[in-house]
């Protein structure tokens, strides 16, 4: 009961409840402030869109959810960033539990140099798993899951770089899986990858969603269009702070949208 | 037209004339090595003792020595170094005391190594008690590799791709396991050349173990950490300034062996950053 029903009308899905939230959450890194007050829902088991023109700010909001922003030194959030109600910047928070349940995709394929069995138990591994058997069958899952075992089955202990661009992507889909998220973050996972590759991707998006909550960043709006549930769409302003102009179904941002600006940027008359 | 050709073909020649000054010089000396050592040189000479001052016998206990001297530096240089360049690249804020730490280490590599040798003799031998011994010059010539070991492990660790660390990061590893599996095996050829030039360049150093423990003529071979050696470089500046009547070939011969072993060592480093490469893009 999800995006299926997406499809029956897309005017009107059918949205589970929120699993993040994010309530005047605004970042700031040193004394430049990257995000303004942002306040959003993002559904389970969705696929929820950011996009937006570039610099305003949809992979530092995207970060947010798993902290990795904190890698930046000198960055500070403001407001409040849930994950199942629960604050994600308290003190007490398990940065590396709450990566291991709130994954993330990147921009440019970045496998590991290694095997491609390494590659996807390398999450695994890290957690503690050590028996043999156990991680071939997380291994095996999880390929299947991103729609890559029938490609390597046969070729497990080979490079991971050797595969192609769209398949390392898949990889490393496949080892976010293997630590058993809920919640999949993609930074434009597409943007280096050709047309066909990029289809795939978005195919095994939409078989993802039914388990997991999804979030993508997207430079392209024709694949927030085709592949996602919500859409929210972010914009600069003149001090360069990112801000959400409207987010809500997408086939409404698409086709009715509130705002002007979010017209004019879907429309193509800028960004 | 002419014009521009004769200039492009005089800066060509310019540019070929600098390059031949450069190898000139070097393939000189090493023939010039070779010519001259090549009649001393014998499987004789390379395992058994020196007889009367050097002029005769061989250079066993030069070689042996040269190889504990290699070994001791790199034992407390390569784990300080790869440490000290882990904190400072993955944990250590960009701050006051990092930047002064930074330009202690670069300073560290301009020291010349005869004050190395002099701190070594203070510290090592007199204050910590630790006698001319082996153990002394392996410390003192660790000090002075230590500038080399945290730069070049540094730049191997900062050279690896942020992506890596982030992939790492992102599946829920901590921070020492994203450095521990993902950082180090990428960095490690790197860190294995630094280790590698240290202990070539501790193989040709003269001037600090002369204070703090090298001896030109040991009774045997150094059977603890706390004994005198003899080393190779050592051996030829004492023989080639200090024993009148040495025989040229003989001191050619040790030179000889000293390079050889300094390549050896290069070509290892060379041969292992190749394979872990290989290994890597297969």
């Amino acid at each position: 009961m999800n995006s299926q029903t997406f499809n029956v009308d897309p005017r009107q899905p059918h949205l589970n409840p929120p699993r993040l939230r994010s309530r005047q959450a605004s970042l700031f890194y040193g004394k430049f402030q990257a995000l303004r007050d942002i306040s959003l829902d993002i559904p389970e088991k969705a696929i929820t869109a950011i996009i937006g023109p570039s610099g305003c700010g949809k992979s530092s909001y995207l970060r947010l959810f798993n902290r990795m922003n904190d890698l930046i030194p000198d960055t500070r959030v403001t407001g409040r960033v849930e994950l199942d109600g629960n604050s994600v910047y308290e003190q007490d928070v398990d940065v590396v539990a709450l990566r291991k349940r709130v994954g993330m995709v990147f921009q440019r394929p970045n496998p590991f140099p290694m095997s491609i069995f390494e590659n996807v138990a390398f999450g695994p591994r890290r957690h503690g798993t050590k028996d043999r058997k156990e991680l071939a069958a997380i291994v095996e899952r999880s390929l299947r899951q991103a729609a890559l075992w029938e490609e390597v089955k046969d070729k497990l202990h080979q490079s991971g770089l050797a595969l192609s661009g769209g398949q390392q992507q898949r990889l490393c889909i496949a080892r976010v899986l293997a630590v058993g998220p809920d919640v999949i973050l993609m930074d434009e996972p597409c943007s280096a990858l050709d047309p066909v590759a990029t289809l795939r991707i978005e195919d095994l998006m939409r078989v993802l969603s039914a388990q997991y909550t999804i979030i993508i960043v997207t430079h392209n709006m024709q694949q927030a269009a085709r592949a996602s549930d919500l859409t929210a769409f972010f914009m600069m302003e003149s001090d360069r702070a990112g801000v959400l102009v409207e987010s809500g179904p997408t086939y409404e941002i698409f086709t009715n949208p509130r705002e002007k600006r979010t017209e004019d940027y879907v429309t193509g008359r800028f960004g | 037209m002419m014009r521009r050709h004769i200039s492009q073909r005089a800066a060509f020649g310019l540019l070929i004339a600098a390059t031949v000054v450069v190898v000139v010089p070097v393939i000189a000396i090493i023939v010039y090595m070779i010519v001259s050592g090549a009649p001393a040189l014998s499987w004789e000479f390379l395992t058994s003792p020196p007889r009367m001052a050097g002029k005769a016998g061989g250079i066993l206990p030069a070689i042996v020595g040269t190889f504990y001297l290699m070994l001791g530096t790199v034992i407390f240089a390569l784990p300080v170094g790869v440490f000290a360049g882990i904190y400072l690249t993955e944990y250590a804020r960009d701050n006051w005391l990092t930047r002064l730490i930074n330009l202690a280490i670069l300073n560290l590599a301009g020291v010349p190594s005869i004050v190395f040798g002099l701190f070594g003799l203070g510290v090592f031998v007199m204050a910590l008690h630790f006698g001319m011994s082996l153990l002394s010059a392996s410390l003192t010539l660790a000090c002075q590799a230590l500038a080399m070991t945290i730069t070049t492990s540094r730049e191997a660790i900062l050279s690896v791709p942020r992506e890596y660390r982030e992939g790492s990061l992102a599946v829920g590893a901590t921070r020492w396991q994203t450095i521990r599996h993902v950082v180090l095996p990428q960095a490690l050829p790197g860190i294995v050349t630094g280790a590698v030039l240290a202990m070539s360049r501790a193989a040709g150093e003269t001037a600090p173990i002369l204070v703090v423990g090298a001896a030109f003529l040991t009774p045997g071979l150094p059977t603890s950490p706390f004994d005198q050696f003899m080393a190779l470089p050592y051996h030829l500046y004492t023989a080639a300034a200090h024993v009148p009547g040495m025989p040229r070939s003989v001191m050619w011969a040790t030179a000889l062996v000293l390079l050889a072993v300094v390549l050896t060592f290069n070509f290892t480093a060379f041969f292992i950053r190749l394979r872990v490469r290989r290994r890597r893009t297969a």
